[in-house]
């Protein structure tokens, strides 16, 4: 079956008819419903919270936002036109922008309690019409989605990756602008199966992100701590000092003789000719 | 655009990141309406200390209209658990055990924040002086390198829809 991402840009993929055409689908519109309460169910609120969807669209997502108990408000962020349009004409209660998210959202720091996205951040695997890369559009778009929530903020994305290394792309590139990250999978190994990131701001009591997913089913783990650790490991680097002093003290234990240390151990020599 | 959503924008040129003249953007020629939303005065108590209000106030004068020169002071309302909520949907406040005071400036921050809307207009930077055009209540941010290839204002009009066309006013608040 032939993606959508695939063909065109988003603003252009989704017209005034594709767009019509989307929303009024009962199918899709019971789709969404039911990943937007995913969603919703995953980050775990308790009050009445102010949230950024992300990729809104015409608000089949932010609906279900502002009709859940207790109700939240929202604001959109969409790159389609047209999409917003519709979503103008259903009267949502959400505040919209005509936005990229892989330019970054503008928003100052700790503004919300919370984001989601639905169905929309696969797009950010394909470069723009400015030919800017999808690893530059996904850091630009989750370093600025970890400044604008609050320190004990949540984000729940649910995607559509086209394969396993686009997901492992998008994943890695949350990872990187400081989230705490856990990957939840719903009826895999079925047609309709469905990948949630889930993210945690590192705050108080919400350090730990296993905590969130963990005892659910089909959830794999990515924790930025452990990478973090697994980094600061690989960080005494083959032919530095520290590294070069490892060595000689593996070799040592081995019994194996070894030249003394120095203060010049590790030095780059002067070239040779 | 909602005085809401005015209160957390900044303008998203990369240069203007670390200038404090990209907080708030500037309203320019802006056509006002307002549109009734629920109101919920426990969200209203959870925004109010991520306000900026001294922006608040700076957006509001812009718009033609005064707010008071500190932020009021409203104790935090948590929703009620399911037993204790008034059984005829009451949802004031005061229900919540706010003061009548408070209930009051909730009041007041509801019409401000979630019902005041600028339809038409721009939010201008004041440090790079770039204009996000507002129109039919959306805001534009795309960044020009994208303004290039597509023509925002074009395309919704193409789709011939028409918001508050009719009963865009100016809004008067009396605080
Ligand atoms: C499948 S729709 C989902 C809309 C809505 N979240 C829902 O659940 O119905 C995907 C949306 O992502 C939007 N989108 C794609 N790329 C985007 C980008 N770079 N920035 C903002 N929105 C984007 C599209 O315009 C489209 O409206
Ligand atoms: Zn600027």
């Amino acid at each position: 079956m032939s993606r959508p991402e695939d063909n065109l840009p988003p603003d252009l993929y989704y017209n005034d008819t594709e767009s019509r055409k989307y929303t009024t689908s009962s199918r899709v519109q019971s789709i969404q419903a039911t990943m937007t309460n995913r969603a919703l169910e995953l980050l775990d609120l308790t009050t009445s919270s102010f949230i950024l969807d992300i990729g809104c669209g015409s608000g089949l997502s932010g609906e279900i936002l502002s009709e859940a108990e207790p109700p939240h408000t929202w604001i959109g962020v969409d790159i389609s036109p047209s999409m917003l349009a519709v979503a103008l004409d259903r009267e949502v209660d959400g505040d919209l922008l005509l936005g990229d998210m892989g330019q970054g959202l503008p928003f100052r720091a700790g503004s919300f309690d919370a984001a989601i996205s639905i169905s929309a951040i696969q797009w950010l695997c394909n470069e723009d019409e400015k030919g800017v890369d999808p690893k530059t559009r996904l850091s630009r778009f989750f370093d600025s989605l970890y400044a604008c929530l609050k320190r004990d903020g949540k984000a729940v994305c649910q995607f559509y990756p086209r394969d396993d290394k686009q997901r492992d792309m998008i994943c890695s590139a949350a990872i990187k602008a400081g989230f705490g990250a856990g990957l939840l999978e719903d009826d895999p190994e079925t047609k309709n199966k469905k990948l949630y990131l889930v993210l945690t701001v590192g705050g108080e009591g919400n350090k730990d992100i296993t905590g969130v997913v963990q005892g659910m089913d089909g959830v794999d783990v990515f924790d930025n701590r452990k990478k973090l650790m697994e980094k600061a490991k690989k960080d005494a680097k083959k032919g530095t000092k520290a590294w070069i002093m490892k060595k000689k003290e593996q070799e040592r234990k081995k019994g194996k003789i070894v030249k003394a240390d120095s203060k010049y151990t590790g030095r780059k020599r002067g070239i040779k000719f | 655009m909602k005085l809401l959503t005015a209160n957390f924008l900044s303008c998203a040129v990369k240069a203007c990141k670390s200038s404090p003249l990209s907080f708030p953007l500037h309203f320019k020629d802006a056509e006002l309406a307002s549109k009734s939303v629920p109101y919920n005065p426990v969200l209203l108590s959870n925004l109010l200390p991520r306000l900026d209000w001294p922006a608040l106030v700076t957006s509001s004068k812009e718009l033609g209209f005064a707010l008071p020169d500190s932020k009021p002071d409203v104790a935090r309302i948590s929703t009620p658990s399911a037993a204790s909520s008034p059984s005829d949907g009451d949802d004031t406040a005061m229900s919540m055990g706010a003061t009548d005071e408070d209930e009051k400036t909730l009041r007041m921050l509801h019409k401000v924040l979630m019902e005041t809307e600028v339809v038409e207009g721009k939010m201008v930077c004041g440090s790079c002086g770039f204009e996000y055009g507002i129109h039919q209540t959306v805001a534009n941010f795309l960044l020009p390198s994208h303004l290039g290839t597509l023509s925002y204002h074009d395309r919704l009009r193409d789709t011939g829809l028409r918001y508050f066309a009719e009963d865009s006013r100016t809004c008067e608040f009396k605080i």
